[in-house]
């Protein structure tokens, strides 16, 4: 039995995006040449462009192609305090989430340890949640030293949605770009990003049936984030480097078929989440959901995630037990050399470092169904033994 | 059986692994991060546990075609073997952080973590052998001893003398029948990209080598006299922790013995700070006493002919020994030099280890 939990890591390619990547690759051309294949390719790309930005509801100029979610972030986070500072000094000051994936606190970090910028966090509440008046108060402490705003759209782990569209409402009143990381909502939630006007959104293909490696970075026609990589100057003069055409062709299926499916998949995947949650929970009822979670709701968490605590339970032992049994998910967390470290989300919530531990992510994806959650459901109960057991054995005090 | 091979990185505990899934285990293979910062690159071929160990661990493993995890234990690593070097330096001794890492963290840690887990049995790349002799009154009917490896060059049992006997019921050291020669050959011939990885040396988490350095690192300088067996001040020191008795280099004496002979520390005096040093027919002792014995099997009872082993790759001295609960008495036949506190003494029946102790006194009749 091979139970595929973790959609929110990668999901399976769509078949149709296999085809259409295939048969793309097939044909020579640089979308950059001149000549008949140069302009062939070239074609490929725009109506790729065009077709993500009709079903996004952005304009196809907003769409730069990149390599996918950590490139689109660093441009983001990085281009835009590099621009906003040259052009005012004090615009050093970055306001973001505590909760955002690696690839933006990373970069974050970069810039901040390297003395390019400040930063100030916008904690999340206990439900995951970084509300608008959070963002307001910090900047309103000096709306002058601000350089940009970034808070994903989703979170990566506790799957928590943000509200994005006031958050970029607050932002746009004091003139200040907003970012927001959408990689794990795009095809997932039913967003509408033209109305919402965030000016920068990070979206990537092998989270909605794409392959890997090609990713959007969705930037307002007012936006021009100083270049990460200088080159030929594809895409805007912003981002350099010969476009990957059979990867935007297929980036551009896989959106079509998720958006449009996306409404009937969000409740079917709900449905199968809510399932799982209240089963694990009949099992053992000291589980519980980290994050809002209201059973049947598709808006306010990404109706594919199930995050479970699981108390006097480390998750690396859950997850190898459950691996074993041939059921694949993820504590959540990033990983050090292998070693899962406690997920800072958890722990800008309010978690202790301890029951970040005993964390577990479950994520349902197009390929999932009811037998999945049974899978899980039967592997669960000698995991919970096990690895409880491992942590008494583990854990004595020395 | 359902097996954890305890995966180094290094090419013994591939093969290892390899000889328990070939006799037909299902193994798992499980790389333990014990450097509390995982994520280095470590140039040079000493030390272990870095980063690129893991990889090239996980490499095999792929291989082999088993799963592969990476197991923290690092927080006990450093609480039960690094916390315990330091304070027995500290404290005047030289202890063997390896034995204290197969008792406390292979063989405890990773053992338990494992059965926890529906494991029955860790398997590690060591140079030893576990011989099973029927006995009735064993509980399984078979009594599990552990014997030297046949490379003699290469036999590791004095570090596993730490081992009782629930623990060695639940270990496999696949490698104890083979030459490491020959371990190396088998290695290439299995395809494994760590075939010629050079042989990790001295203490891991002292990659460069530098014990004293480290330990200065750790418990500061302490600057303190260098005396001869009379009294007198003969050279100065940057902290009696970082010498053992038996040392005869890096004293940097300012005053010469009267006979111009070379002279040894014969103790340390953490107390006071102080390192005395004396002449070469001072180290000679026959009468060692320890504690905290461990038995690979029963205690011994009343006195048995041993031979013992006092650092790894040391030689055998013949000797008698005896038990009294934790207390370990040890007669040598001749007079040895070079034995330290903190040390362990391994002993040994043949090639069967009976047990050990950590030295707390030597002396001669």
């Amino acid at each position: 039995m091979s139970v595929y939990l973790d959609h929110a890591a990668t999901t399976p390619v769509l078949p149709e995006v296999i085809d259409v990547v295939a048969r793309t690759m097939r044909d020579v051309g640089n979308a950059s040449s001149l000549h008949t294949a140069g302009r062939s390719a070239r074609r490929v790309v725009e109506e790729g462009r065009e077709s993500i930005a009709e079903d996004l509801g952005v304009r196809p100029s907003e769409v730069i192609f990149t390599s996918g979610g950590t490139e689109s972030d660093n441009m983001a986070i990085k281009g835009t305090l590099w621009r906003r500072s040259a052009g005012d000094p004090r615009r050093r000051r970055m306001l973001i989430s505590a909760i955002e994936h690696h690839a933006v606190l990373d970069a974050v970090d970069f810039l901040v340890t390297t003395g390019q910028a400040d930063v100030t966090w916008l904690m999340p509440d206990e439900a995951g949640v970084v509300t608008p008046d959070v963002l307001r108060s910090a900047v309103e402490a000096d709306p002058d030293s601000v350089a940009l705003v970034s808070v994903m759209w989703a979170n990566n782990e506790v799957g928590v949605v943000q509200p994005v569209c006031e958050l970029a409402a607050v932002a746009r009143e004091y003139g200040v770009p907003m970012h927001t990381d959408a990689v794990q909502a795009v095809g997932h939630l039913d967003l509408d990003l033209g109305s919402c006007r965030a000016d920068l959104i990070t979206a990537t293909g092998h989270k909605l049936g794409a392959p890997v490696g090609i990713g959007v970075l969705l930037a307002a026609r007012d936006q021009d984030p100083v270049p990460l990589t200088h080159g030929g100057g594809q895409e805007r003069q912003i981002r350099s480097g010969t476009l990957d055409v059979p990867g935007v062709a297929g980036l551009a299926r896989a959106v079509r078929i998720a958006v449009a499916r996306q409404r009937e998949e969000a409740p079917r995947l709900a449905s199968l989440r809510d399932e799982l949650i209240e089963g694990a929970r009949a099992i053992d009822p000291s589980i519980s959901v980290n994050g809002f979670w209201v059973p049947g709701e598709v808006h306010r968490r990404l109706p594919g995630n199930a995050h479970l605590r699981v108390p006097d339970c480390d998750g690396d032992s859950l997850l190898y037990v459950l691996d074993a049994a041939g059921v694949q998910c993820s504590t959540g967390s990033a990983c050090q050399a292998g070693v899962p470290q406690p997920s800072h989300v958890l722990l800008a919530m309010g978690m202790s470092e301890s029951e970040a531990r005993g964390a577990l992510r479950l994520t349902l994806g197009h390929t999932s169904s009811a037998a999945d959650v049974r899978g899980f459901l039967e592997a669960l109960p000698t995991g919970l033994e096990r690895s409880r057991r491992a942590r008494m054995a583990t854990a004595r005090a020395s | 059986m359902r097996v954890v091979a305890a995966m180094s990185g290094g090419v013994d505990s591939a093969v290892a692994a390899s000889r328990m899934l070939d006799a037909g285990h299902e193994v798992v293979g499980v790389h333990l991060a014990l450097s509390q910062s995982a994520a280095t690159l470590r140039e040079s071929a000493r030390g272990c546990c870095t980063i690129e160990d893991a990889g090239d661990a996980r490499r095999v493993a792929d291989r082999l075609g088993i799963p592969f995890y990476v197991w923290d234990m690092a927080q006990r690593f450093a609480d039960d073997v690094v916390a315990d070097f330091v304070a027995e330096y500290e404290a005047g001794r030289t202890p063997n952080p390896c034995l204290r890492c197969n008792e406390k963290i292979k063989f405890a840690a990773l053992l338990d973590k494992a059965l926890a887990l529906g494991f029955d049995a860790v398997a590690t790349g060591h140079y030893a052998q576990v011989v099973e002799t029927p006995d009735p009154a064993a509980p399984a009917g078979v009594r599990r001893e552990l014997h030297r490896a046949v490379d003699q060059a290469k036999d590791q049992s004095y570090v596993l003398g730490v081992l009782d006997a629930d623990q060695l019921a639940r270990a496999f050291f696949p490698l104890g029948d083979t030459t490491k020669t020959d371990i190396r050959a088998e290695a290439a011939q299995r395809g494994f990209s760590v075939a010629r990885k050079p042989d990790s040396h001295d203490i891991c988490f002292i990659p460069d080598g530098d014990t004293r350095g480290w330990l200065t690192d750790r418990l500061g300088r302490r600057p303190g006299p260098i005396l001869d067996t009379m009294g007198q001040q003969v050279g100065r020191h940057d902290g009696a922790y970082a010498y053992t008795v038996g040392q005869r280099r890096g004293l940097g004496l300012s005053v010469p013995a009267a006979d111009g002979a070379p002279r040894y520390v014969t103790a340390t005096r953490p107390q006071s700070n102080t390192v005395v040093v004396g002449t070469r027919e001072l180290l000679g002792v026959d009468h060692i006493v320890g504690d905290h014995a461990r038995w690979c099997g029963a205690a011994p009872e009343g006195v048995v002919a041993v031979g013992a082993q006092i650092r790894a790759h040391g030689h055998e001295h013949p000797a008698t020994a005896w038990a009294d609960g934790e207390q370990v008495q040890v007669r040598l036949a001749e007079r040895i030099r070079g034995v330290a506190p903190g040390q362990s003494v391994v002993l040994y029946e043949g090639t069967r280890v009976v047990g050990s102790a950590t030295i707390t006194h030597a002396d001669r009749r």
